[in-house]
């Protein structure tokens, strides 16, 4: 996958490196969609499944990450888009894949992290009304919100 | 004179003859039936409902599995009167069976307030109790009493089936002492 990787999307650079030696590559915020688009549709890659789509909080920034799988080609992709803290936003990608429904809502109640596009993103996990952004560091840990 | 079926067992009785033999439960219940029990109005009432428990079947998170395997044959439920029903109309019991999370605390106290009286609660595993594991988070409910009235907690992360059985007696007898207690009308 590697190797296919570096071919098909060698202006981003693959590089192994993502949970031990998945390759993975990093990506402009603005340009997911596009990038997605292709992973998906190029027959080389042939990446058809969203298997994991994860937020992580480095503080000064935010970092997404997508995990794609390829069944044919039996093989695992990580892509990478960093978004800044203040302003934390970029492009669904259910369009896609239709998996990313679930996964870019529940990014949006635990980090808070916008995504242009999205067909419908009132909460998944949290209740109306939940103030805050439970996954993000700066949140207290034992601020209990009584019901 | 009972008829004489081919096949069934037959007892020679002096003076009649050949007659069908009596059943073992006809020899276990010889001069023991009729009986009769004089209790309370109250009392005879609780007796018939703990010994029909019905429980609105409700897995909220693991412990569901160990309510599942109690209602299977090698616990058996049943054995108590305990059958598990999907409706809240006609339930009994409710066995929070489960972590609660505020998103569901709702629709919980819209089944509770659904049931009919008279209504028991069982709160079932750490979680439905105090939280357990999730205490003080930001979206478990810190034990179903905060939203519903509990009668008994069983500990546990998860209950094994026995203890939720041991639950049960124990609600049983909390309804005969319920009764006992009340006045005696």
């Amino acid at each position: 996958m590697l190797a296919r990787a570096q071919t098909v999307l060698a202006d981003f650079h693959p590089q192994p490196g993502a949970l031990g030696d998945l390759p993975q590559l990093t990506v402009n915020a603005a340009s997911i969609a596009k990038v997605c688009l292709r992973a998906r549709n190029d027959p080389r890659l042939d990446l058809k499944m969203l298997h994991c789509l994860a937020a992580v909080d480095y503080k000064d920034h935010f970092q997404v990450v997508y995990f794609l799988h390829s069944l044919t080609q039996e093989g695992t992709l990580a892509i990478k888009a960093d978004v800044p803290a203040a302003t934390p936003s970029l492009p669904s990608v259910t369009s896609v894949w239709a998996a990313a429904d679930w996964y870019e809502r529940e990014a949006h109640d635990l980090f808070g992290i916008g995504f242009d596009g999205h067909p419908n993103m009132s909460p998944l996990l949290l209740y109306e009304g939940f103030e805050g952004y439970p996954g993000r560091k700066e949140f207290p840990f034992n601020d209990y919100q009584e019901f | 004179m009972a008829e004489i079926v081919p096949g069934q067992p037959l007892a020679y009785v002096k003076g009649q003859g050949n007659v069908p033999a009596p059943s073992l439960m006809d020899q276990a219940m010889a001069g023991k039936l009729p009986g009769v029990i004089t209790a309370s109005k109250d009392q005879l009432f609780a007796l018939a409902r703990k010994s029909s428990l019905w429980t609105l079947s409700f897995g909220l998170a693991c412990c569901a599995i160990e309510m599942i395997s109690t209602y299977m044959a090698d616990h058996d439920f049943d054995r108590f009167g305990v059958v598990t029903w999907p409706s809240p109309r006609q339930a009994d019991v409710m066995i929070v069976a489960g972590t609660v999370v505020k998103k569901m605390a709702d629709p919980i106290r819209l089944l509770y307030e659904q049931m009919p009286d008279p209504k028991w609660v069982i709160a079932m595993g750490s979680c439905a109790t105090n939280g357990g594991p999730y205490y003080r988070s930001y979206s478990v409910v810190m034990g179903v009493d905060h939203i519903i009235p509990v009668d008994v907690y069983v500990p546990g992360c998860p209950p094994r089936p026995e203890a939720l059985l041991y639950g049960i007696l124990e609600l049983q007898k909390k309804i005969m002492l319920d009764a006992k207690q009340s006045g005696g009308k």
